[in-house]
């Protein structure tokens, strides 16, 4: 018997195979983990490589490095890197390693489709990327791909850019219902569903919302390929169909992907900011409620991203209230992170750092949204710098930082050694920086009405305009201090203790640093 | 095999190559489908070496199934995986019943110029622009606004023919059949479970006819539609609705047809599945209640009203 089933031989076998075979046939959450972080890591630099193209053009007004056509080829493959390389992998990389541990699980439900999970991603985002070097160049109509720009007049890379989204979607589906199996029946006993971690909460939440929105976004890609090649008509009015339901369809999967590209950094915040205030998180349940209530919320919110389209006005107004309404569950988790820290004794390491500079950063981004949320005045910011520096704010110090605060905060329960705190430190302050001084000049010259997307700009514009330039630069090149300062610790340093954090509560920090590779074979007690 | 009770793989090279296999698939449709050199011979290559994956993968699960290797916690991941599953076709569905809906309420009202929004187009009319004049809101359209410059126009839809054609309405018999084929699966699992194989054996096999003579009406369907109704692909918003939605879900019926002659021919050639433990049929057959349902919406939505 033992030759059918798949290395059966190996059963007293604990440690990792050898060499590049480990990676490429794991079944390990743990070699999965660092599989999709690295990934992630991969597509930031090179996101961010085409970032800096942007920047560098618009560093000054007037046509200077690259030609319009190339502009807005960076531009949106910049965003679908970054959404969907860089900001979501890290999650999913994040969710493998820590939530088998978390809840004394002995690995991911489904092991093997696990690694076919990732393994899809480097090759979708090679077809992707191929897309540069075909004739046409490669796709050029921004990240949310608007009919009729992605359909009729749309570059034949187009093609393989649908069926690049389609096998990441199906990624990302596989991803999430191995984490909403594993968190639904792998929790060792004793923990019960108000007692996981709050960070297991978010994944399982957002998970429920790719398995939800990713198959809608497959069905929108569907609809453009069959538009371009099959002579249907989903968006062209010429034969009954409308290119605004395009959008629609866009948006429904699209803001509750926004909600997925924040939710795990809720979870994240959460955990550090209890560890370093030396307190109890204050107000679990209502954590776990507001964001259940985001995520309900995050379904019917989609048109107001579009509300200089054309809608009826009942609508208009109705996407305006839910959305504003998503501020109170919003404020509830602010406020709890806030009252978590009151009265603690509080040190600041480098991931309580990033935390705290996420929650007022993110709560800045947050009011940024309110403010688009109202119709009459999203009429004048629709379409300008000002969302650029909205959403930016929310995804850089907001779902960037999380994930840099995570890295260092179980990077000591991962390689079992300490990070070097005065380089983080550092690393830190110029990425901090960086970001404020790239992104915050972009409200005023949104509020000015500079427009988004264009390779150009009216003289007026110029001077925050290199301000931004220039801390763009700063933020890119101090993530390679970054990518130093990860290296320095996988090689070598301070060990960690298993506890890592005086304090640290959850199931992670009571297996040795670093984490052996399996970890819970058998469930653990809880009491 | 890690030492607890849940079974875990060491390692495993299905993953993959199922990842290289798609791969493949992927740029040999784009490239068969923008016409480069080659496109199609990669996209076959992908498409079978996709499918060897599949079977040598699903029949490692069996045989570590076998094996005695799994639990029920196990199962129940399972159980939980095929859920979710079947909840993210639901949503790929509904992407296409909400384009369906959307054009039936907003985009064609609007571009006949009723409503909120046809007040535009309206004005635009009145300034003595020809944009698209003479379109009516009637659904299904089928002459389109562009009054078939760019699309072929059908003489007839496939919606309810009226009482007098009832009889020889396709849709209804497939309604029938679909319907009819969710109740034969359902008595094979009974068979299952009181431990008659037999019985199994028979009932699975009349389901598996069943979804084949409704691919089979289907074709004839759309035969129908494209020989003598001139409804097409290409036939403006109709067709498109039209064809996506009966077509994504005749391929789910597909896939859902070969599902259950795979559970058949595990019972009948290797007497697979016990009274208490049959998993693989109960998804299979999960699968096929939920291609049932979409039908009915279809039926309800797509031909009906």
């Amino acid at each position: 018997m033992s030759a059918v089933v798949e290395n059966h031989h190996d059963d007293h076998h604990h440690g990792p195979a050898k060499g590049l075979k480990r990676w490429l046939y794991t079944t390990n959450h743990k070699d999965i983990g660092t599989l999709y972080l690295w990934f992630s890591f991969a597509m930031f630099l090179i996101g961010g490589v085409m970032a800096l193209v942007i920047r560098a053009e618009l560093f000054q007004p007037g046509m200077q490095i690259v030609e319009p056509e190339f502009y807005n080829q960076m531009l949106t493959l910049h965003g679908l890197i970054m959404v969907f390389g860089a900001v979501m992998p890290a999650f999913v990389g994040l969710a493998n390693w820590l939530v088998p541990m978390m809840i004394g699980a002995p690995d991911m439900a489904l092991p093997r489709m696990n690694n076919l999970s990732f393994w899809i991603l480097p090759f979708a985002f090679f077809v992707l990327l191929s897309s540069l070097f075909m004739d046409g160049g490669a796709p050029n109509f921004g990240w949310t791909f608007y009919a009729p720009l992605s359909t009729t007049y749309a570059p034949p890379s187009t093609t393989f850019f649908i069926f690049s989204v389609h096998i990441m979607g199906a990624s990302s589906i596989m991803g999430s219902i191995n984490v909403i199996v594993t968190i639904m029946n792998m929790r060792a006993p004793g923990i019960t569903l108000m007692k996981m971690p709050l960070f297991v909460w978010a994944w399982l939440i957002t998970a429920y919302l790719l398995i939800a929105v990713m198959p809608v976004l497959a069905g929108a890609v569907t609809m453009m390929l069959m538009d371009i090649h099959f002579g249907t008509s989903f968006f062209n009015a010429a034969g009954g169909g409308d290119p605004v339901l395009f959008q629609h369809i866009f948006w429904f999967f699209g803001h509750p992907e926004v909600y997925i590209m924040i939710l795990p950094a809720f979870g994240i915040v959460s955990h550090i900011v209890e560890t370093f205030s030396r307190k109890q998180l204050f107000g679990y349940s209502s954590m776990v409620w507001a964001m259940l209530s985001i995520a309900i919320l995050s379904f019917v919110v989609w048109a107001h991203h579009m509300f200089t389209v054309g809608m009826p006005l009942a609508a208009e107004l109705f996407f305006m209230w839910a959305t504003m309404l998503i501020a109170v569950p919003t404020g509830v988790k602010v406020f709890n992170w806030v009252a978590t820290m009151f009265k603690g004794s509080i040190t600041f390491e480098v991931p309580m750092l990033f935390a705290c500079a996420f929650i007022v950063l993110f709560t800045l981004g947050g009011f940024s949204g309110l403010m688009v949320a109202i119709v009459p005045a999203d009429f004048q910011y629709h379409d300008t710098y000002f969302v650029v520096a909205h959403f930016h704010y929310v995804l850089v110090p907001g779902s960037v930082f999380s994930i840099m605060a995570a890295v260092y905060f179980w990077i000591p329960k991962w390689t079992g050694n300490m990070y070097d705190e005065r380089l983080g430190r550092l690393h830190f302050w110029l990425s901090f920086i960086g970001v404020n001084v790239t992104f915050f000049p972009q409200h005023f010259i949104g509020l000015a009405g500079m427009p988004r997307r264009y390779p150009d700009y009216a003289l007026q514009f110029a001077d925050w305009n290199m301000v931004s330039s220039v801390g763009a630069f700063l933020f890119g090149f101090s993530q390679i201090l970054f990518l130093f300062i990860v290296l320095k610790t996988v090689m070598g340093g301070k060990k960690a203790t298993s506890e890592v954090w005086e304090g640290a509560r959850g199931l992670e920090w009571t297996v040795e640093s670093p984490a052996p590779y399996h970890t819970f074979t058998v469930p653990p007690k809880i009491n | 095999m890690s030492g607890g009770n849940y079974y875990i793989p060491d390692s495993s090279r299905y993953p993959i190559f199922a990842a290289s296999s798609l791969f493949l698939l992927v740029m040999g449709a784009g490239g068969t489908i923008n016409g480069t050199d080659n496109g199609s011979t990669i996209l076959y290559i992908g498409f079978v070496s996709m499918l060897t994956t599949l079977f040598f993968w699903f029949r490692t699960v069996v045989k570590e199934h076998l094996a005695g290797l799994d639990s029920a916690q196990l199962k129940k991941s399972y159980v939980f995986g095929m859920a979710w599953f079947i909840f993210s076709e639901v949503m790929f569905f509904a992407a296409f019943f909400g384009a369906l809906f959307y054009v039936r309420n907003f985009a064609v009202p609007w571009l006949a110029g009723e409503g909120e929004k046809g007040l535009a187009i309206e004005f635009v009319r009145d300034m003595g622009v020809d944009f698209w004049n003479g379109f009516q809101n009637t659904w299904p359209v089928l002459t389109t606004p562009d009054q078939g410059a760019a699309y072929t126009t059908p003489h007839k839809s496939m919606s309810f023919p009226g009482w007098s054609h009832l009889v020889e309405w396709l849709p209804l018999w497939n309604t029938i059949i679909l319907l009819s084929s969710s109740v034969t699966v359902h008595f094979a699992h009974l068979g299952l479970k009181s431990g008659s194989r037999k019985k199994f054996n028979v009932w699975l096999g009349f389901t598996v006819g069943l979804a084949i003579i409704f691919l089979g009406l289907q074709a004839a369907e759309y035969y129908e539609a494209y020989a003598h109704y001139g409804l097409k692909l290409n036939s403006g918003i109709y067709g498109s609705t039209f064809f996506m939605l009966t077509g994504f879900h005749g391929f789910h019926v597909f896939l859902g047809c070969i599902m259950l002659s795979t559970m058949l021919a595990r019972s009948v050639f290797f007497n697979h599945f016990e009274a208490h433990d049959h998993f693989g049929f109960e998804a299979a057959s999960w699968y096929w209640h939920f291609v049932d349902v979409v039908w009915v919406m279809l039926f309800f939505f797509v031909y009906i009203i």
